[in-house]
């Protein structure tokens, strides 16, 4: 600091927010399937549809779902968006391609990248298919699918 | 966490918001007197000194300009014991929650006091400044007051 620092114009005001997160009965056993490397989502017994990840109830009928439903790692780019702009403490480097993907099978769309293509290419209705980490690096959690790449010939 | 099929699975995360906030030239101009170990006001319209400096006159609504400079020490008017600080806490041991009203000025303002002990708190008592190590532009360079 030198001798006449400069007037003060900003103030540096971090919150930190310390959370315990608690999956529930619905998710964690969709995170016991994945870590296996198989995708489980639930059906609602009064709509019929189908969600992945699943969250214990429909949202649609208000009623709790438990019949459970293995779908496969393939399905349809539902929406998508270019990210240009660095998260902070997310270490994937944009420009990436965050996408609504709707999984054969399945009524929601869920949230993944789309990537082994040029941003560029990527469009809606684009056929995709799970790029999975190796197995052996398999845990918890949805990222055990690397990301989701095109299909052949889509 | 359990190796098959656990009941439910938990994980502990933090959020966190990286604020940086501009301080205006009246809360800007506090902050560089409290860097400099002084503690100055704003005189309202109706002659009272607001502190910390206020950047807006309470009855007619016009910006204050003139700037009052008070003393370290002043008197507690309320005040609230924690028993026990949590994380967050800049003091890590009991201590009190207090407004105190400097000498010199005519509002209190929303500090700590660290007094050892809930017995010796009380309202009305004198207290004074104890500032911080290193004093950075914030107003934790006052760590907290102390009986006077």
């Amino acid at each position: 600091m030198s001798d006449t620092p400069a007037p003060v114009t900003g103030i540096e005001v971090p919150i930190n927010l310390q959370y315990e997160f608690t999956a529930g009965k619905a998710l964690t056993r969709f995170l016991t399937r994945i870590r296996e490397g198989r995708i489980v989502g639930q059906r609602c017994p009064g709509c019929n549809n189908v969600y992945v990840p699943p969250r214990g109830m429909c949202a649609a009928c208000g009623i709790p779902t438990e019949e459970e439903v293995e779908v496969v790692d393939e399905g349809i780019v539902e929406s998508f968006t270019v990210v240009h702009i660095p998260i902070p403490g997310n270490p994937i480097k944009p420009p990436f391609v965050a996408a609504n993907i709707l999984l054969d099978g399945t009524d929601m769309a869920c949230l993944h990248r789309v990537s082994e293509v040029d941003n560029a290419r990527v469009h809606v209705g684009m056929r995709v298919k799970a790029r999975w980490k190796p197995r052996e690096e398999w845990d918890y959690t949805f990222e055990n699918i690397a990301w989701f790449r095109p299909v052949e010939g889509s | 966490m359990a190796e098959t099929n656990p009941e439910l699975l938990t994980k502990s995360f933090e959020l966190g918001y990286t604020y940086t906030r501009s301080t205006g030239p009246v809360i800007g101009h506090f902050l560089t007197e409290l860097r400099e170990g002084r503690i100055v006001g704003t005189r309202t319209s109706d002659g009272r000194v607001l502190v910390p400096a206020a950047e807006y006159d309470p009855v007619s609504a016009e910006a204050l300009t003139e700037f009052v400079s008070v003393a370290e020490e002043g008197v507690v008017t309320t005040w609230s014991w924690v028993a026990e600080p949590i994380s967050h806490h800049l003091l890590q041991k009991p201590f009190a929650f207090a407004l105190v009203r400097l000498d010199g000025a005519d509002v209190p303002m929303l500090h700590m006091v660290d007094a050892g002990e809930e017995g010796a708190m009380r309202t009305g008592m004198r207290v004074r400044v104890r500032w911080a190590a290193e004093r950075r532009g914030s107003i934790t360079d006052i760590a907290c007051f102390e009986p006077a």
